[in-house]
């Protein structure tokens, strides 16, 4: 059980806003939302083994607007925390602590995952539109 | 001989189970292994999926089938999951202080990844088999 008679650090409201603080906490978000985001993936695997009318519930669900949503964020999610894993994974052999390193790696994975997502969907959407 | 100690056993005896378990390096050292194994693995799984857009049952059905894609497939489904496993563990044990609580979900958790990582994996297998 929680003592909560300790002092809690961090005291996060005197500390200014720091862009590693914002990929800290989404590496956290992101890796919770794809860890639902896997139920999907095993959905759709159970599905398409199923048969063909299982396989429509699936498509209708990742068709409609709500399933459509949650692909954006999922894609985005998986981009984000790759790339940021991967930063992690550079930073636990030991590199990019220099302070203008790790605030410029920072911005890297916010950018290089917003970039991609929105090629993914441009894909999407030009394929969509050719089909 | 007032100097005999009352009580015979080592301290060590009674310190023993109460440290480290040395599980520690362990589940940080796969966390990492699968990270790695998952930025290959999760970028194939988006070209795999975009190479599905607007394929019909039998095509998508067939392109799960194909021998790499399949094997490629199990090891996404078992990698991600465990991955997933042990960083929900993290988030968990930082939150969740009642012991009991913690102890349920992480639980629960783990019931639902291995039941889920089966099923997908098995899913994969009946498509590949033609089952
Ligand atoms: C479907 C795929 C994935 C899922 C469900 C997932 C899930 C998670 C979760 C829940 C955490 C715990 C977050 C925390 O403790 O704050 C985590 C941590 C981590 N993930 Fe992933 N992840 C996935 C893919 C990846 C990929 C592709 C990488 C690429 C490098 C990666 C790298 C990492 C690293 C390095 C950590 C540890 C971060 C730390 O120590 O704070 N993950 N992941």
């Amino acid at each position: 059980m929680a003592d909560t008679r300790r002092p809690l650090s961090p005291h996060l409201s005197v500390y200014k806003w720091q862009v590693q603080m914002v990929t800290s906490i989404l590496h956290r978000a992101t890796g919770i939302a794809l860890s639902v985001g896997l139920l999907l993936v095993a959905w759709a695997l159970i599905a398409l083994a199923g048969g063909e009318e299982r396989f429509k519930h699936f498509t209708a669900f990742v068709g409609s607007p709500v399933g459509i949503i949650l692909l954006i964020g999922w894609s985005w999610s998986l981009f984000y925390h790759l790339c940021n894993g991967i930063r992690h994974l550079v930073q636990d052999g030991g590199y990019g602590y220099e302070i203008v390193q790790f605030v410029r790696s920072s911005w890297a994975s916010i950018i290089v995952s917003l970039l991609l997502t929105a090629a993914v969907w441009a894909y999407v959407l030009t394929l969509g539109a050719a089909a | 001989m007032s100097a005999y100690p009352k009580e015979y056993r080592n301290p060590l005896k009674k310190a023993r189970g109460l440290g480290s378990a040395q599980h520690g390096v362990s589940h940080w050292w796969v966390q990492r292994v699968t990270a790695i194994a998952l930025v290959g693995l999760g970028i194939w799984l988006v070209t795999l999926v975009l190479r599905m857009l607007h394929a019909d049952y039998a095509t998508a059905r067939a392109l799960v089938a194909r021998p790499w894609n399949a094997v490629l497939l199990i090891a996404f489904v078992v990698t991600a999951f465990w991955h997933a496993v042990l960083g929900l563990q993290v988030v968990i044990e930082d939150y969740v202080h009642t012991r009991w609580k913690e102890a349920t979900l992480l639980m629960a958790i783990k019931f639902i990844a291995v039941l889920a990582t089966l099923a997908g994996v098995l899913a994969v297998l009946r498509i590949a088999l033609g089952a």
